[in-house]
């Protein structure tokens, strides 16, 4: 049971770990709970569109279409992500000394709110299929078949409740850092991601390896500690990291800050020829 | 949305270096799943060359192939089976694990030059 649950944490972690950032990133911007909600439920459903395919034998989506869809999938939530960080440098910069007037100020233009849904849910449907397979497996497994759904159930609570830690904790940080703070976490995301991305791709044997395991730190630092697994979520850490996932980790992580830089300058410009003109 | 110009420039690009990579041996290595256990749960293969791994799974139940060494992860349906590739790989070990049942664990040890045993 105990070990039911330790392994449905871990499937509902990452997802719980996203939705939280993302929530804390999107504080103050209207309508932002109706669509991460919105995602949550799509996700869900997706979720057991994945499952039910990966588990057809003869599917050709066992194999390459599922390494493929999670490498896409995980491409455009960082697509995505980088558009909320994008656009939040070139936005909430100037508000960023009160949350609440976002709200109020950015009803109109196009505000990030489809990339909020989006990402919630490419995390729910990915992790999500992985928790409904599992679930699903340990359900049809015979003895004992209560008392690890049971598990399985005490695991999803403890995964949602780590997410709403880190949510609670995000709001702890005093408001004017609070948004460089969040850009910074959702920038490191994104290079994970794309990170991870990129292995999937090398799976099937779309891209090259680039070499197997630039370096090692499994023996300081495992990925298979809850430390190491958190790491990896959020910030992308890897042990023992292929050259494709590293390419992937740096490409990603200077053209969204190149991104961020171009828009918040352009930003900063056009506010202070708005205080000066002429 | 320059991001979404800039991916499939990244990707057509390690594609292109793609081309240049060790052809993958396409024999592959067949790693088996039956009575929640991996046969063989270490194997011998060689180093430095990309290699074609299926993983068969006997099983009703479906299992995740997971290598945190490798970065692999692939779900391999009950009775059914996937195909991956790994590598190429430095000498060394490399640990892999059912994800869904972490009692599941195995090892590949990459040597230079080894043949491969299946």
């Amino acid at each position: 049971m105990l070990a039911t649950a330790i392994i449905m944490f871990r499937e509902v972690l990452e997802a719980a770990l996203i939705i939280a950032i993302v929530l804390g990133a999107s504080r103050g911007i209207a309508g932002r709970g109706r669509w991460i909600a919105g995602g949550i439920a799509l996700g869900l459903i997706g979720a057991s569109v994945v499952a039910i395919l990966a588990n057809v034998a003869s599917s050709e989506f066992s194999g390459n279409g599922q390494a493929i869809l999670n490498a896409v999938i995980l491409l455009s939530a960082v697509a995505m992500l980088t558009w909320h960080n994008v656009w939040m440098s070139s936005n909430a910069r100037q508000f960023s000394t009160d949350v609440k007037e976002i709200g109020s100020a950015v009803q109109s233009g196009q505000r990030p709110l489809a990339a909020l849904m989006v990402i919630t849910l490419v995390a729910v449907m990915r992790e999500g299929s992985e928790a409904v397979l599992f679930l699903w497996a340990i359900a049809t497994s015979g003895e004992q078949s209560l008392n690890m759904v049971l598990g399985g159930f005490g695991g999803l609570v403890a995964g949602i409740i780590a997410g709403l830690l880190l949510y609670l904790g995000l709001l702890r940080i005093p408001v004017r850092h609070f948004f460089s703070v969040t850009s910074w976490l959702i920038l490191l995301l994104a290079a994970g991601l794309a990170a991870q991305a990129a292995a999937f791709l090398n799976q099937v044997g779309v891209l090259p390896a680039l070499g197997n395991g630039l370096w090692n730190t499994s023996n300081i630092l495992s990925q298979s500690s809850l430390l190491g697994q958190m790491l990896h979520i959020l910030v992308g850490y890897i042990a023992r990291p292929s050259g494709i996932e590293v390419v992937f980790y740096v490409g990603t992580f200077l053209t969204i800050l190149t991104l961020m830089r171009i828009s918040g300058k352009k930003r900063s410009e056009q506010v202070k020829a708005a205080e000066n003109p002429g | 949305m320059r991001l979404s110009l800039l991916l499939p420039v990244f990707l057509a690009g390690a594609l292109v270096v793609n081309g240049f990579a060790l052809a993958a041996d396409e024999a592959p290595t067949v790693l088996t799943i039956r009575d929640s256990k991996f046969e063989p749960n270490q194997l011998t293969l060689p180093s430095g060359v990309k290699l074609k791994l299926v993983i068969r799974n006997l099983d009703v139940i479906p299992a995740e192939f997971e290598s945190y060494d490798l970065s692999r992860e692939v779900i391999v349906p009950g009775h059914g089976e996937t195909t991956i590739y790994i590598g190429p790989m430095d000498p060394g070990s490399y640990q892999f694990f059912n994800d869904f049942n972490h009692e599941m664990q195995g090892s590949i040890a990459a040597k230079p030059g080894v043949k491969k045993e299946n």
